[in-house]
């Protein structure tokens, strides 16, 4: 049922970050001694390690386009570049990998943050070119996790990813953050995937023993294979919340949230990035291509519960957003306000809606890294590296570039028309309408919170009377320019020609809510905003 | 009955056990008639080489095995593919153990005393320090004990169960006594785990004896007869006498894995006992009481009614929560690396007793391969203690061991076992750190490694076994271990080292005043406060270099973890042959 090229290409592109990882954690070393303690490094140890790494993530990037060209997007509702290893035969698990348009996109999100925190980290850690070198090779290493979760079509595979990337992540959190509190953020954080995971682990267990024992081959963990199963409708329920509570803590939604905040604000910019948006994207990713197909019965029971708390998420999370202080935090807490749209749409079992979040996982990852990223040039132009948001004002006038780039990030956070997010966001509210027209009622206002969260903060931070602390910040070097370039570029590249990647999408939504058991309810809103992105998907 | 015929007997079934036994009695020969010189070598020589012939051995009876159960001297000896299975485990788990028990480390002193008999305090110890002995004895204790264990599993009969029990548990007991530093520790944990152990044989017996009562035979296969045909034994009308027999028995099985409430001797056993012996303790002795435990239970519980089948699995998911509450919980306070390693063995033992509940192959196949897994990372993590010491440093000397500035001038001491003490290892030791943490996340469960596979091993029998509240449980619990796992793990990595001293003077000095006084005293606790607080001078924390024998062991327990965590499918298909449990 699946083309294969004869290129592994999802292989390669696990393994090439390992070797990346690798080669940036052994640049260098013997130079500067990690056992005398805080070395502010040899000559050689130290811009090398970080131009290897950059290379690698680079040299990755090219590698996708190799798998971008292998893909049939025609075709993008099936699982592509698939290949399939036995693994552990014995308990049935095995390597297969296989994308269809959203995986690919997802995976395409990780590769194409990378190099841009590598780029963004580039004078983090107040100068200690060890813990730099460190701090690249372990987000080299979640890179190839991050990919193989993305790409996995075997539940125990996708399990063992999912679970293991969390330490490379604990560790980007708890050793390379930001103030005393960063141990405990990690923690947080860790316990808290923790306790989802391993709830989710009794689920895989269960769903696999209720494949009949005698059909049970080395194969039997296969995605494919345990699509479809009948299913008793008590243990299916109790599989499907083991799943989702796993997936909801890692997404985050609302009630389960709380580790979001504390770790945005303790990370290091670049990991909030990497963890809000790519790694926390498994969890959405995971409601759509596992709970979905595996347990459409529970899924279509739980619909209702599911986009109330996904309601309460958006909601919730724009009106704290706006209480906010700190502007990392604030940041976070726009995030639970973007997931609950993307488990809205999800949960709707439109066609329109699923593509709609599948859509959206790309372009939250692409803003909210953008704000991350821009936030944390802000920060470290402040002499006290100060997260407070009362601690600045009028930065716009003394860093117009930086001013920029942060109102751009931000309005497309806010669904401002033209740019990544809005496209999304419309298709979620049109595909939810259909079938929950209260819920989007109820869910609209969350645009206005938005834009004034965004507004505000912006004016805060950037406008009025420049700060003395701040008068002798400079704007935006080249290599800041590059980093904030490439996101803006992206977010309005897909807020203006988001017809080719609503190709990738518009199939994978609709095996969805086929594989869920619904049907698409007939459009509401025909004339003008779908027929806008029909139009579009033709370019 | 002067027409005794010998039975006959099947030496090779035998001859893992055989080897081992007659290679201890050859030691103690030895002992006496080889000059002191050379007396060394030549135990570790002969241990290892029966070590690793038993293990040969358990080679090649594998392929017999599969096809019939050996049975010698009407079931005296039962060698199941599972019993088989076991014996291949402590045979690797005791021959990584006996490398980091011969290593001297580059300060050439074992971690055992040089007469173990010499009175802590006295001039007589300070004499037979300073004469150089060494205690050869423990390698042919050594070889007992495991003769011990390998039989354990791997008998029909209680009686000789029993035996193999005390075959196994006495050499220990000594062993638990001979540390090189803080002697009365190590006597007191010695002292505790015989009379402990004394009263859970004593259980074992009386267990033995109730089902004697009912069956007439201390034989399982025969008891399972009279379960299935009361007619048979005068008191077989009476089940009540069976199940508390088996209750009793498992009781004494359930001290020596260290589950819960029979678990209070393991920290302070684990702590006393010197670090090679505890590594060795921690893998073996489980894994042989484990595969006991399977044994009885699964053998009798076959023949059960389902009533009282119910009961024993009642007891049985009681003590499984207990053991993983106890050990998890109480695992997470605690501040010492030997003791927060014995509580972790503790709810190890409870996951273990999670896969049991089912009392089915599926049972017994994710037993043996988390015995494995549990095993190779235990050694490893001892070993990885033995490595790191305390050094004593001048008073004046500014600077500490991280910066590397300090000639290594200073003493070393005893293990630096306080946890604070093993802040920024990583700096000092990053490849010991980084088989250390594998260790660790390979307890924690943590995907990639052994025991990933290990624990998807047991929760997967249990849900399987209908037991999914207790595999529930079981998972959350691992949850709060990893918390404390990974917490160590902060703790060496992230944390950086002690660097300014004036704020860890204070504990360096409390914990230096019991080390240091080891050292020179000669081990008395008893000596005041206030006189060796004058002596003693600050210690910092140092890594001792492996000769070779115990970096080998970390190395090879450290490949096997990745290796059963990433690869694990070779593995799981001998797990697999082995765990056809062939009553």
């Amino acid at each position: 049922m699946t083309m294969s090229t004869g290129f592994p290409w999802l292989t390669v592109l696990i393994v090439w970050p390992l070797v990346a990882a690798a080669a940036t954690a052994l640049t260098g070393v013997g130079r500067g001694r990690p056992a005398a303690g805080p070395v502010t490094g040899g000559r050689f140890g130290a811009g090398a390690a970080r131009t290897v790494a950059l290379v690698g993530a680079l040299v990755e990037v090219l590698l996708l386009v190799g798998a971008f060209a292998a893909f049939d997007t025609g075709d993008a509702g099936t699982h592509q570049l698939t290949e399939t290893y036995s693994w552990i035969p014995p308990i049935g698990a095995s390597y297969a990998v296989g994308v269809d348009g959203v995986g690919l996109l997802l995976v395409a999100l990780s590769v194409g943050l990378v190099p841009l925190v590598i780029l963004a980290a580039w004078r983090e850690q107040g100068g200690d070119h060890v813990r730099l070198r460190r701090y690249l090779a372990t987000v080299l290493l979640l890179e190839a996790f991050m990919v193989t979760v993305f790409v996995a079509r075997d539940v125990f595979l996708f399990y063992v990813v999912f679970e293991a990337m969390l330490i490379p992540a604990y560790f980007l959190i708890g050793g390379f953050g930001q103030g005393p509190q960063r141990r405990y953020a990690a923690v947080k954080f860790l316990l808290f995937s923790l306790a989802g995971g391993l709830v989710m682990l009794v689920g895989v267990i269960a769903l696999y023993l209720q494949v009949p024992a005698a059909d049970r081959g080395p194969q039997t963990f296969l995605t494919d294979n345990l699509t479809g199963l009948t299913l008793d409708p008590t243990a299916e329920k109790l599989m499907f919340c083991a799943f989702f509570l796993a997936f909801a803590i890692k997404a985050p939604m609302f009630p389960v949230h709380s580790w979001l905040p504390d770790v945005t604000q303790h990370a290091t910019p670049g990991t909030s990035t990497l963890l809000i948006c790519v790694l926390d994207k498994v969890g959405t990713f995971g409601m759509l291509t596992l709970c979905l197909p595996l347990f459409p019965e529970a899924s279509r029971w739980a619909a209702p519960f599911v986009i109330v708390l996904a309601v309460i998420s958006i909601l919730y999370g724009a009106v704290l957003a706006i209480g906010q202080s700190d502007v990392l935090r604030l940041i976070g807490y726009t995030s639970v306000s973007h997931f609950g749209f993307i488990i809205l749409g999800i949960f709707t079992f439109t066609s329109l809606g699923t593509a709609g979040s599948s859509l959206m996982m790309l372009n939250h990852g692409i803003s909210t890294g953008a704000l991350f990223l821009v936030a944390g040039f802000a920060i470290a132009r402040h002499p006290r590296q100060s997260q407070l948001i009362g601690d600045y004002g009028g930065l716009r006038t003394v860093a117009p570039i930086l001013g920029g780039t942060f109102l751009v990030a931000g309005l497309s956070a806010a669904a401002l028309p033209g740019l990544a997010t809005f496209v999304s966001e419309i298709m979620v509210f049109l595909g939810s309408y259909a079938r929950w027209p209260a819920a989007v009622i109820v869910a609209v206002p969350a645009v206005v919170l938005a834009a004034v969260y965004v507004l505000l903060t912006y004016q805060r931070m950037f406008t009025g009377e420049t700060t003395p602390e701040l008068a002798s910040a400079r704007d935006l070097d080249g290599r800041e320019k590059t980093v904030a370039g490439v996101l803006v570029g992206a977010l309005l590249v897909l807020g203006l020609v988001p017809g080719p990647v609503l190709d990738y999408v518009r199939a994978p939504g609709e095996v969805a809510v086929e594989q869920v058991g619904e049907t698409d309810p007939p459009p509401v809103l025909e004339p003008a905003a779908s027929g806008v992105i029909t139009e579009g998907s033709q370019l | 009955m002067n027409d005794f015929v010998a039975p006959p007997i099947d030496w090779a079934a035998v001859s893992p056990v055989l080897i081992v036994l007659a290679a201890g009695v050859l030691g103690v020969l030895l002992e006496a008639f080889v000059p002191e010189k050379a007396r060394r070598t030549t135990q570790l020589t002969l241990t290892l080489a029966a070590l690793a012939g038993s293990l040969v051995a358990v080679g090649l009876l594998w392929d017999r095995v599969q096809e019939n159960a050996l049975s010698v001297v009407g079931g005296s000896y039962l060698l199941t593919p599972f019993g088989l299975g076991v014996q291949a485990v402590i045979g690797v788990c005791a021959l990584l153990g006996v490398l980091v028990v011969a290593e001297r480390t580059t300060t050439g002193q074992d971690a055992f005393a040089p007469a173990a008999a010499a009175v802590p305090g006295t001039a007589y110890e300070d004499e037979t320090r300073r004469a150089g002995l060494q205690q050869t004895e423990i390698y042919p204790l050594l070889l007992f004990s495991t003769g011990g264990m390998l039989l354990f599993p791997a008998t029909d009969d209680l009686i000789v169960m029993f035996v193999a029990l005390e075959v196994l548990s006495l050499p220990l007991y000594v062993l638990c006594a001979t540390a090189r530093r803080r002697r009365l520790l190590s006597q007191e944990a010695a002292f505790k785990y015989f009379v402990l152990g004394a009263f859970a044989s004593a259980l074992f017996v009386f267990g033995i004896a109730l089902v004697y009562g009912f069956a007439g035979t201390v034989r399982l296969q025969g008891v399972v007869q009279v379960l299935a045909d009361p007619s048979v034994s005068p008191l077989g009308s009476m089940p009540a006498l069976v199940v508390v027999g088996l209750l009793l028995v498992l009781s004494g099985l359930l001290f020596k894995i260290g589950a819960a409430p029979l678990h209070a001797w393991t920290p302070d056993v684990y702590q006393g006992a010197p670090t090679p012996i505890t590594g060795f303790m921690a893998a073996c002795t489980k894994a042989a009481a484990m595969g006991a435990l399977v044994r009885v239970l699964f053998t009798l519980a076959n023949g059960l009614d389902p009533a009282t089948r119910h009961d024993v699995e009642v007891a049985l998911w009681a003590v499984a929560i207990l053991t993983m509450l106890i050990g998890t919980v109480v695992g997470a306070v605690q501040t010492d690396v030997k003791r927060l390693l014995a509580y972790s063995a503790i709810a190890h033992a409870g996951f273990l007793l999670v896969g049991v509940v089912g009392m089915d192959e599926a049972g017994s196949r994710a037993v043996l391969f988390y015995l494995l897994a549990y095993g190779l990372a235990s050694v490893g993590a001892f070993a990885v203690v033995t490595l790191v010491r305390e050094r004593t440093v001048s008073g004046d000397d500014t600077g500490d061991g991280a910066t590397g500035t300090v000639p290594d001038d200073g003493v070393v001491l005893g293990e630096a076992t306080r946890l604070a003490q093993w802040a920024g290892l990583g700096r000092k030791a990053p490849w010991l750190t980084a088989a250390f943490s594998l260790f660790l996340l390979s307890m924690a469960g943590i995907p990639l490694t052994a025991g990933f596979v290990a624990k998807f091993g047991v929760f997967s029998a249990a849900v399987e076994a209908g037991a999914w509240p207790l595999a529930l449980l079981g998972v959350l619990a691992s949850a709060v271990s990893v918390f404390f796992y990974v917490r160590v793990i902060v703790l060496m990595v992230l944390t950086p080292p002690p660097g300014g001293e004036q704020g860890t003077a204070p504990a360096g000095v409390a914990s230096s005043g019991t080390t240091a006084r080891d050292q020179q005293g000669g081990g008395t606790a008893t000596v005041t406060g206030a006189a060796t607080r004058t002596l003693v001078s600050r210690t910092v924390v140092t890594v001792v270099g492996s000769r070779g024998p115990a970096a080998f062991a970390i190395a090879v327990c450290a490949v096997g973890v990745l290796l059963l965590g990433i690869l694990p499918a070779g593995a799981l298909d001998l797990v697999g042959q082995a765990a056809q449990f062939r009553p």
